[in-house]
């Protein structure tokens, strides 16, 4: 099996493989960089009511191919079926939200449930017909590579392509608009023709993946892609590039994956993919992650306690808190029986004088850049110069030793 | 049409609308906004006039801000034009920058400083062009005029409530407009930005561009401005503060939620 993988990888692993890793990794990048601005914009849920609403759309497709003649598989027919349907539900959506006091997510839940439970009954109704190919129309459920066509991956690459180009073009006026629509339409952009824009994008992916991840589950790769790549950066323009990365990669290795052992489902595979990016990411990333937030505020923690501490120690006041106790013994300023050292009677004296010298320099320096800056933590020699702390020492007088 | 022959015509029900002066930089004819059924600004008329600042003034809920919404394009007019520099607004975009409301946006938003002022230039780079140094250069100059250069590679979200609000003017000064509009610059902002922002904008003016503010506090009016429309729902008064901004108006506009007592402690101009 592992060999297999590395046939997959390397796109060794026969011509149908090689073609869906590369679609999939296609429409991986297209629908992470096009979801970008979906969560951007704070409307990732309306993806799901689209990709749900695809489902009747291929079953009227089908029975309109079947009606006239055809045998029902014909894929750039039952992809137009899914993107009429998708925008209707999509139109359903923003109706509702619009124009009823019914808020988006209320609409969301009900057009997505409609337009997917009518699809299953039209699924069950072509089961029971006569004539045409029903056999693989489930898999527009949770997608399958199997029996895929040449002009099947074209169309997948092809439209993913485009996406991609579609989101170059269109990036900042979507960045604009997703950041600030006020200021956006101020400046001669017309919002809502960005927000069709963006959701015409959203269901051209998600129409193009219908196929091989499926409507259930194509919303993951709209979503997981740009959630992860936040994680990492503060700048829209590098989300919007690690996000086509994850997505790219995450099409690529599941692609890969699934075609190295028999019967492992496409979609899913390159979802859960996706997922261990995301899942890395959020415990690993340096800015956002959670172990760095852990580490960053048990620092803090540490930090104000170390100064609390020491401020005791200057007031000659007890110290009972455990984790001061312990602070301060690790770094030798107490001895074991919590009396001050040496060097602790010396620091404490320190922090002592640097709190008179803060209290003083706030007075003195009314502006921001000095009185911003307080929070008992902050050195006041990071702040102010060595001539204006010598000034506010003069000031001060002779420091007092601590007993 | 004489001013005669138009009374004579909106007595008779028709919707008439005076021909504005051509040279305003912001002219709002009979001006209706509502949400849902009840408006929340109704048949406002007013003139700003050129190189002025002007405030917009009224009580919470007055439609201050839906006012210069509005007038934007940003909410729906039911009913009613606005002219800006005697044009309709689709063809004078370019000439307008719009600071709106701080809390309006997501400032856990991933954008810099920096980008957030070159958003102030994508009227001019399209979709297209590269940002370029000379960009940069430009908006590092405006966050300078607002005194904020050394924060210009921070996140958004690292900053105070008054730094936001200097970023935001920044922006409107990359787009280098000829009427400025803005949406409560001075709401929860400390001392200093309120210094900084002030500044700015009569040095704007000394450019001979005009400011148009949405302003809440009655005390710094005399000071900072010199034309003021008062507004709840309906106009109240307008023109210049010397003559405008009196004690009447003011009982008038603010109803019994301004104290007599209050009013008189205001800095009002000489009579």
């Amino acid at each position: 099996m592992p060999s297999l993988l590395l046939d997959a990888l390397l796109l060794q692993a026969g011509y149908n493989a090689a073609l869906v890793a590369l679609g999939a990794a296609l429409l991986g990048m297209a629908a992470g960089s096009g979801g970008t601005f979906l969560f951007l914009r704070k409307r990732a849920l309306v993806s799901d009511a689209v990709a749900h609403a695809t489902l009747p759309g291929v079953g009227i497709a089908f029975i309109v191919m079947v009606v006239f003649g055809g045998d029902g598989r014909n894929l750039p027919g039952l992809l137009l079926g899914s993107a009429v349907s998708a925008s209707l539900g999509l139109l359903a959506v923003q109706w509702i939200a619009s124009r009823t006091r019914l808020a988006e997510d209320a609409a969301i839940g009900a057009v997505l449930s409609v337009f997917f439970g009518f699809g299953i009954v039209l699924l069950t109704i072509i089961q029971t017909m006569s004539s045409g190919y029903q056999a693989g129309l489930e898999s527009f459920l949770l997608g399958s590579t199997a029996g895929m066509l040449f002009q099947d991956a074209v169309v997948i690459a092809l439209g993913g392509a485009l996406a991609v180009a579609f989101v170059l073009l269109l990036r900042r006026p979507m960045t604009l608009v997703a950041f600030d629509a006020g200021f956006a339409t101020a400046s001669g952009i017309n919002v809502r023709r960005m927000d069709l824009a963006m959701m015409g994008l959203v269901m051209a992916v998600t129409v193009i993946g219908l196929k091989l991840v499926g409507l259930i589950l194509v919303v993951a790769m709209l979503i997981i892609p740009p959630v992860t790549a936040r994680l990492w950066t503060e700048r829209t323009d590098r989300v919007l590039l690690i996000a086509g990365a994850v997505g790219g990669f995450s099409g690529y290795l599941g692609a890969a994956l699934s075609a190295s052992a028999p019967n492992l489902p496409t979609g899913p595979i390159i979802v859960l993919v996706s997922f261990a990016l995301f899942l890395l990411s959020l415990l690993f990333a340096p800015g956002r992650g959670v172990l760095a937030a852990l580490v960053r505020h048990r620092r803090f923690q540490l930090r104000v306690h170390r100064r609390q501490g020491l401020l005791a120690l200057a007031h000659g006041e007890a110290i009972f808190d455990p984790l001061t106790l312990t602070v301060l013994r690790r770094e030798r300023l107490i001895r074991q029986d919590a009396v001050a050292t040496e060097e602790g009677r010396a620091l404490a004296a320190k922090t002592l004088r640097d709190e008179k010298r803060w209290a003083l320099a706030r007075q003195v320096y009314q502006d921001e850049a000095v009185s911003g800056s307080y929070d008992g933590l902050t050195p006041i020699e990071s702040v102010l110069t060595r001539d204006e702390i010598a000034e506010i020492d003069r000031r001060l007088g002779p420091p007092a030793p601590v007993a | 049409m004489n001013n005669a022959a138009l009374e004579l015509a909106s007595e008779a029900g028709e919707r008439v609308f005076r021909p504005a002066p051509t040279d305003s930089p912001l002219a709002m004819q009979e001006l209706t906004v509502s949400y849902g059924e009840k408006p929340a600004v109704f048949s406002i008329d007013a003139t700003v006039p050129a190189e002025s600042m002007t405030a917009i003034i009224g009580p919470n809920g007055a439609g201050k801000s839906t006012l210069l919404k509005a007038a934007l394009g940003i909410v729906p007019r039911l009913s009613g034009r606005v002219m800006v520099f005697g044009a309709p607004l689709a063809q004078v975009m370019h000439r307008i920058a719009y600071v709106p409301q701080r809390a309006s946006v997501d400032w856990d938003f991933p954008t810099r400083v920096i980008d957030v002022v070159l958003m102030g230039l994508y009227r001019e780079l399209g979709l297209l062009h590269l940002v370029r140094h000379h960009h940069r250069e430009r908006a590092i100059a405006c966050l300078e005029r607002v005194g904020m250069a050394d924060f210009a590679d921070r996140q958004i979200g690292q900053l105070s409530g008054g730094q936001q609000q200097r970023v935001f003017l920044a922006r409107a000064l990359a787009q280098n407009a000829e009427l400025y509009l803005l949406d409560e610059p001075f709401a929860g902002v400390d001392a200093a930005t309120e210094k900084a922002i002030i500044d700015v904008l009569k040095s704007l003016k000394a450019e001979k561009r005009t400011v148009v503010c949405v302003h809440h506090d009655l005390a710094t009016v005399t000071d900072y401005f010199d034309h003021v429309l008062l507004i709840n729902v309906r106009k109240i008064a307008e023109g210049p503060v010397a003559t405008t901004f009196t004690a009447e108006n003011l009982q008038k506009t603010y109803g019994g939620r301004l104290a007599t007592a209050h009013i008189d402690q205001l800095k009002l101009p000489a009579a």
